[in-house]
């Protein structure tokens, strides 16, 4: 069976599958309008964790969540479940194409056959919509492709069962319920309340105050590890900011297009102007990571530490930036 | 970044004839989609990235032929893990895991063990044994 399900390529998975579900189910919604309704804009850096060899820093909320606070904000039902055995998860799959019901999976990237070998890595949030089966192929809309692919059930299987930090242990989910008419106006006024207090959180690793402290990391990190070792979580930060699904500068670009369409949609010109500054910040974390690559780029061992400096001062300075901007657009709605 | 600025350098996305979407804005200001081939600062990372993986493959490459470890540590760089993930994909204790790098330890492995190990590397037991890599 196949359902008639348009996808619709986006730059984040998660805003990707959400957006397409929605639209499956007739109610038009934005990648940007789910990221900014589902607060997914943040700044973390999380201490004592490993990923790669290398510390981890998050520019968006975890995996799940957007989808989770959309889904209350707008008044939508959704159901998740999540299985301990391959047969029973397969099974439950099956059943809802049966019903001719599209479902979001979260999945691992490592067994993804149709992704480029250097992008697969043992990363667990991915996410994507089953559609279809045919001949005991699953078609699959993942919405970082540009176009529709499938998997066999084996390969399937894999993904779906992959193991390590985040385990999706064959998480399905779909919407059940909607409103009859989709209110946005209230839910964005929620979203972006929500961001402002996370980036501006008195918690020393979250927010504004997280990328004061990794910048502060990163003048330690050449005396302290030694630039090899420097280099390399530099190069990490810059994959986190700029990794596919990120839709450019650590999601700063998606937030300022759901800035202007919430803008549009309230009649706030205020929101408007700050739509223009937080692509402006954007620009910012581009500069950041392009002066972090000036670094990175050799790989010697004789990299000075001027250049640490400097690269840490540009965060300094965004975070500077966007402690204002945070400030302003939590008095703007 | 404006529309026209967003990058269409080289990177490895084009082997796969995959392209990524960016948000920009175009002449008006107005927020759009643009596909993007790939962006240096961020390939040059992932090239790093993958450079330093092999360089940890073959280090754990040479330390089996040296009998300092066994062929389970090289089979999970190679399959870029790190011993949580090892762990939770035998569902094997971490500590047990990390004792079963040891040569010794992993020569009086029974076979029911050893065939979880080559389960997750999708080898047989004989080339999870073998030491000339």
């Amino acid at each position: 069976m196949e359902i008639d399900f348009k996808h619709k390529q986006a730059a984040h998975c998660e805003n990707g599958v959400v957006a397409n579900l929605m639209t499956y189910n007739g109610f038009t919604v934005s990648e940007p309008m789910v990221f900014g309704i589902g607060s997914g804009l943040l700044f973390t850096y999380i201490p004592f964790l490993k990923v790669n060899h290398a510390p981890v820093v998050s520019y968006r909320a975890m995996p799940g969540i957007i989808f989770t606070r959309f889904a209350t904000r707008v008044g939508i039902k959704i159901k998740r479940e999540k299985f301990r055995n391959a047969q029973t998860a397969k099974a439950r799959l099956d059943e809802n194409l049966q019903r001719n019901n599209p479902v979001g999976l979260q999945v691992g990237v490592y067994n993804l056959p149709y992704f480029p070998d250097e992008y697969r890595f043992h990363f667990n949030a991915h996410n994507m919509v089953v559609y279809g089966k045919r001949d005991g192929i699953y078609l699959i809309s993942d919405p970082v492709m540009e176009t529709v692919t499938s998997l066999t059930e084996k390969e399937l299987e894999k993904v779906r069962f992959a193991k390590g930090a985040f385990a999706p242990k064959g998480h399905i989910y779909y919407p059940t319920a909607f409103p009859k008419e989709l209110h946005l106006e209230k839910a964005i006024v929620k979203g972006i309340k929500h961001t402002c207090r996370d980036m501006l959180a008195p918690v020393p690793v979250v927010g504004v105050k997280g990328i004061r402290k990794i910048a502060k990391l990163i003048r330690k990190w050449p005396k302290a590890k030694g630039t090899k070792i420097a280099n390399h979580y530099l190069g990490q930060i810059v994959r986190m900011q700029e990794e596919i699904g990120t839709g450019g500068g650590g999601f700063r670009y998606i937030y300022a297009a759901f800035l202007q369409e919430a803008g549009k949609l309230l009649t706030n010109n205020q929101l408007l102007e700050l739509s223009k500054e937080m692509t402006l910040i954007g620009d910012q974390w581009r500069d950041f990571a392009v002066e972090a690559s000036r670094i990175y780029k050799n790989r010697s061992n004789s990299v000075a530490v001027d250049q640490y400096d400097h690269v840490a001062t540009l965060l300094e300075d965004i975070a500077n930036k966007e402690e204002v901007f945070f400030k302003k657009l939590k008095k703007a709605i | 970044m404006k529309k026209n600025e967003v990058p269409q350098d080289k990177s490895n996305l084009e082997s796969a004839n995959f392209k990524e979407l960016c948000y920009a804005v175009d002449e008006n200001g107005e927020y759009t989609t643009e596909l993007s081939t790939g962006w240096s600062p961020k390939t040059i990372a992932l090239n790093n990235a993958i450079e330093a993986l092999n360089e940890r493959i073959s280090a754990s490459k040479q330390r089996v032929k040296d009998h300092k470890v066994s062929p389970l540590e090289y089979y999970m760089e190679l399959h870029k893990m790190d011993l949580p993930i090892l762990a939770s994909y035998v569902g094997i204790w971490k500590w047990r895991v990390k004792r079963h790098f040891r040569p010794a330890v992993f020569k009086n492995l029974n076979n029911k063990t050893l065939q979880k190990y080559a389960d997750v590397f999708d080898i047989t037991i004989e080339e999870l044994q073998r030491t000339d890599l």
